[in-house]
């Protein structure tokens, strides 16, 4: 498997290789994002307390876990730039930040959104929303020490140490805002109280999820693949891309 | 098909929620798209700027 | 233990020498002291000048606002030594950098965190803090500040001649800040209800525990990443 990875990791072979996932890639994301919001909107059931608001979900759980994977992502990246200094790994730094900025923006808006009918406010401070919302700081703080700095390499390995540093953060920071709460609340009624969830319920969430993962690869491989291309500018094979291009014009 | 829109009274919660997303998805596919084309443009300049 | 007694020798030099520098441009020493007492002063012209509401929510305006005097402290940190190529003479002369960041971290506390916990206590008792919620207070602004101090060193070093570094540093370590900010602010609270707040007060020393091993291992491979 290492060879595997290795191999890959070379900016050279991941772009041939990643050339000829994308077409699988977007055909399988728009038949399944089609499945998706039918099964969002139209097949799952109306919920018995919540009524068709439920259907927010559909949107706001799948974001939540795309800021939160992408996050896992940066941090895996993170490590092999420090320790192993893989150019690969500077280049999905780079290129993901913003996808998962993006994601912990929608989970907030469609949260928001969603707390309204639900428990009546636009927000409230607990554990989840609050650490989401320094989510989103850490993944600026990043965006931000990554346009800052000039050179893209060096760039790259501040974002990771910065990285680091926010992943340590995360969980110390849900943890003391779920304790403050436990303060300052009287005995609620837990917010986020799961009652096992039917399966035609279910089955849109997962495939929407699966769909939303779809994206934020197809993403991340258009950018990579754009950045490989600059990192690697002076190569021939990069040339030879490039005229290739120029031709098919 | 107005009891489908209207989402059992929750419309407004709803259709916001589900534009926003797949509106801001769109904006992030099409300024992807755009930033590729620049770069491309570029790259292109660049190459032939060495080849002179 | 020669080894030993090089190691802190090498620190205490490193710490005098951001100390005294400091010192003697004392314009740099005054703002973080100033912006702090600014910033506690805003407040009852804002919301009200009674004691009794001042009292309620003296303790977290005053963590506040010690969180934002020494962020401004921060961008000055390595921005002499980086701009003077001191910074590079230091990493070339073989010094462990794990040195070099402690040192920085403890010399930013001495200048900025000290006198802040100083000037801490006139001002608490003008927003109508008992002496025992003084005490926890101040408690818990040194054992905050240390880690203020640790985890603002590590990310000035990320920053160091960029662009806006001040804000930059700023935006970056706000929200390492959070947690560190309600404990403290929970810990005045309670004690203002006559409560001892023992666990606040033991996460407050895990986190400056966490942050003494994490920080400098972090400045140092931020000071070198930025002078690669």
């Amino acid at each position: 498997m290492f060879k595997f990875l290795y191999h890959y990791s070379s900016l050279r072979n991941f772009y041939f290789f990643s050339e000829k996932l994308l077409p699988f890639l977007l055909i399988t994301f728009v038949c399944l994002v089609t499945y998706s919001i039918y099964g969002a909107l139209i097949s799952a059931p109306a919920d018995y307390q919540q009524g068709d608001s439920f259907r927010i979900i559909y949107v706001h759980v799948p974001s939540a876990w795309m800021s939160l994977l992408i996050y896992m992502v940066m941090g895996l990246s993170s490590v092999s730039v420090l320790v192993w200094k893989i150019k690969l790994a500077e280049i999905t730094l780079s290129a993901v930040a913003p996808i998962g900025a993006v994601f912990t923006l929608i989970a907030l808006v469609t949260g928001s959104i969603w707390g309204k009918p639900m428990w009546g406010t636009w927000w409230e401070w607990d554990a989840r929303l609050t650490s989401e919302l320094v989510l989103l700081f850490l993944y600026l703080g990043v965006i931000a020490l990554l346009n800052a700095i000039d050179d893209r390499r060096t760039g790259a390995r501040s974002a990771s140490i910065l990285c680091l540093i926010g992943i340590v953060n995360i969980p110390i920071v849900h943890y003391s805002v779920e304790w403050w709460n436990t303060l300052h609340q009287g005995p609620t009624v837990s917010k986020f109280s799961s009652p096992s969830i039917h399966i035609d319920m279910l089955i849109p969430l997962l495939t929407m999820t699966v769909a939303f993962m779809l994206y934020c690869l197809i993403i991340s491989l258009y950018r990579i693949r754009t950045m490989i291309l600059v990192y690697d500018k002076d190569s021939q094979w990069v040339k030879n891309v490039i005229t290739d291009n120029r031709e098919q014009i | 098909m107005t009891e489908f829109l209207s989402m059992g009274g929750y419309a407004g919660y709803v259709w916001s929620s589900y534009t926003i997303t797949f509106g801001i998805m769109t904006l992030l596919y099409v300024h992807t798209k755009r930033k590729e084309g620049k770069y491309l443009r570029w790259l292109r300049r660049h190459l032939a700027s060495l080849e002179k | 233990m020669s080894t030993d007694t090089t190691t802190w020798n090498t620190l205490f030099i490193l710490v005098r020498r951001d100390v005294l520098k400091t010192w003697r441009e004392s314009a740099d020493l005054l703002y973080p002291i100033m912006f702090f007492v600014l910033v506690t002063i805003l407040f009852p012209f804002a919301l009200s000048p009674e004691i009794l509401v001042l009292k309620s929510f003296a303790g977290g305006l005053l963590w506040i606002a010690t969180l934002l005097a020494m962020s401004i402290s921060l961008e000055n940190l390595f921005k002499t030594d980086y701009s003077t190529g001191a910074l590079e003479v230091i990493v070339l002369s073989g010094v462990p950098l794990l040195l070099v960041g402690l040192a920085k971290a403890i010399a930013n506390w001495v200048l900025s965190g000290l006198p802040i916990i100083i000037l801490a206590i006139p001002l608490a008792l003008s927003l109508g803090i008992d002496a025992f919620s003084l005490s926890i207070l101040l408690l818990s602004l040194t054992l905050g500040s240390a880690t203020i101090s640790l985890i603002g060193t590590a990310i000035g070093a990320l920053s160091v001649g960029l662009r806006s570094s001040g804000m930059l540093v700023i935006v970056l370590a706000l929200p390492f800040y959070i947690p560190l900010l309600i404990f403290g602010a929970v810990a005045t609270s309670n004690s203002q209800a006559g409560v001892i707040p023992e666990a606040e007060l033991y996460f407050l020393a895990g986190l400056l525990a966490l942050a003494v091993t994490l920080t400098p291992w972090a400045t140092a491979s931020a000071i070198r990443t930025r002078l690669s």
